[in-house]
């Protein structure tokens, strides 16, 4: 091996790369870490929340030294009406206990860290450095190229997000369809701590995520809600397809959701501090390329479109954190380049990511539900507003003007039909 | 400041950008948009890079978020080339 070649250039500082430059780092391994950001998470958006077994994986207590926001011990659902709300909230404190279930978190605070936590372990970590070229040898890949330069490994790990330009470039799969992806618009407000904990009843470290229907005018998608350290996340995934067929601007209806009285009431009082925007990968198993690797090269994380959306459960950063321990097994277990893509796939088997993914494979199909994401949030909020309304007036018989809700809503033919697609998904 | 509607511009405005001058990292042929009845572009980039000026798709690249999504839904081509800023140049967020 020449002088001048790293064991693994990892491209892309985000949870993925991190962890398997990490993993190598720690193992001995000469890594080069590049990162097109000024500093690392200067590019990415996230909606925010870590399930924290990721990085109990890849070291146990790691995330003690993490800076994490809020431990998640609220999970809420609200669908939302015109002028009204009704929301689900369920608080579990056992989420919070021992090693807390996930965490709220802020990307440029995060990714930093575990981008230094990989310097400290010895690799190497260039930001401000923009890959766009891949060297090629003999079919396989044994670099890269930063504009005039070259870098050479032994192994590429593309964990270049969503976008993956390196994946394709290497011929790996396709650019993404829009069908398979939902974009986000995020604003981040700052409040001041003991005020989120006020409102959203919690103690200082505790934390509340929320999910929200009704609120995207038709379209396929949802709103989040996560409570961070003097900040709250505030933000709506749209499906990309839809949203480009309609006439109002994804921009204009999230702006509307935030002025929605019902949320209004939570972020009161705040500062607008920043606004993000961010390609998910939406189709879950089916969304993974079939090549994620080839001689000197493997693809981690969002790279890979590793993701997972139950509607109540996203995740995407634990993945990505497993996805590149994977990697890194891989490279460290493997005695020649040839070798490393069969071992990565069979890592990600091993560890449970690939099960995983495949427990929730057909989950997409419910986004595909359209009444989800208007007429049945408008029918409980009508459901509930016959049930609190007191006016004095002989209120109708009960059952009769639940019947006629549900009717100016949905047909039954609709309602069965819609039972019929969410059962098969789930 | 109290929460409030913000206009496209005000959003931006609250973002961090190095804007490389002269170096757009998108390229767009107005021409190519023109014929196109669809356009998606119009209503899905987070940042509204994209808008309509006297019935013409206009870019403007300054206020990119990088997010990739004019890529995937330009169906007709009309997104000639899309690129990463070059390093150091275009959005840098810091809490989000």
């Amino acid at each position: 091996m020449a002088d001048d070649s790293f064991d693994a250039i990892v491209v892309g500082a985000g949870p993925a790369g991190c962890a398997c430059a990490y993993t190598l780092a720690k193992e001995g391994k000469s890594v080069l870490l590049l990162e097109r950001g000024n500093s690392a998470g200067a590019k990415n958006v996230s909606g925010g929340r870590l399930y924290t077994y990721a990085l109990e994986m890849l070291e146990p207590g790691m995330y003690l030294r993490a800076p994490l926001q809020r431990k998640i011990v609220r999970e809420q659902i609200m669908m939302l009406g015109e002028k009204s709300a009704m929301t689900i909230d369920y608080c579990d404190f056992g989420f919070g206990e021992g090693v807390p279930q996930s965490y709220s978190v802020v990307r440029a605070s995060l990714d930093e860290w575990f981008a230094s936590e990989c310097e400290a372990k010895g690799a190497m970590l260039a930001s401000g450095q923009l890959v766009d070229g891949l060297v090629e040898e003999g079919g396989k890949i044994v670099g890269i190229k930063c504009g005039e330069d070259e870098m050479r490994a032994n192994v590429v790990v593309a964990a270049d997000g969503v976008n993956s330009l390196l994946g394709q470039k290497a011929g790996l799969f396709s650019d993404a369809k829009g069908h398979a992806v939902g974009v986000g618009v995020k604003e981040t407000i700052e409040l001041p701590d003991e005020l989120i904990s006020r409102r959203f009843a919690l103690k200082d470290d505790e934390g509340t995520a929320r999910v929200a229907i009704g609120c995207t005018e038709g379209i396929s998608g949802g709103a989040f809600l996560y409570t961070n350290k003097g900040s709250i996340s505030l933000g709506i995934v749209f499906n990309p397809e839809q949203a480009g067929k309609q006439q109002r601007h994804i921009q204009d209806i999230f702006q509307d959701f935030k002025m929605h009285p019902a949320i209004l009431a939570l972020i009161e009082g705040g500062t607008s501090v920043e606004f993000g925007g961010h390609l998910v990968p939406e189709m879950g198993y089916h969304g993974i390329p079939k090549n994620l690797y080839r001689e000197g090269m493997l693809v981690v994380g969002d790279a890979a479109q590793f993701g997972i959306n139950t509607g109540m459960i996203i995740r995407g950063m634990d993945l990505a954190i497993v996805s590149g321990l994977a990697a890194a097994r891989a490279i460290l277990k493997a005695k020649d380049t040839a070798e490393t893509g069969p071992l990565y796939m069979k890592q990600l088997e091993e560890l449970r990511l690939l099960p995983n993914m495949k427990a929730y494979e057909n989950f997409h199909g419910i986004f595909e539900i359209s009444r989800i994401f208007k007429e049945y949030p408008a029918l409980a909020n009508q459901m509930m507003r016959f049930l609190f309304t007191v006016n004095g007036q002989v209120p109708p018989p009960m059952l009769k003007k639940m019947l006629q809700i549900v009717k100016s809503n949905v047909t039954f033919r609709q309602m069965a039909s819609d039972g019929w697609k969410a059962y098969w998904s789930i | 400041m109290s929460i409030k509607l913000l206009s496209p511009e005000e959003l931006l405005a609250l973002n961090r950008f190095d804007v490389d001058e002269g170096n757009p990292h998108i390229l767009v042929d107005k021409t190519i948009c023109a014929h196109c009845t669809a356009r998606p572009c119009l209503a899905v980039c987070p940042a509204r890079c994209y808008r309509l000026k006297n019935g013409e798709v206009s870019f403007e690249y300054a206020g990119c978020l990088e997010c990739g999504t004019c890529r995937v839904m330009c169906t007709d081509g009309g997104v000639t080339s899309w690129n990463y800023p070059r390093a150091s140049f275009g959005v840098t967020f810091r809490c989000s």
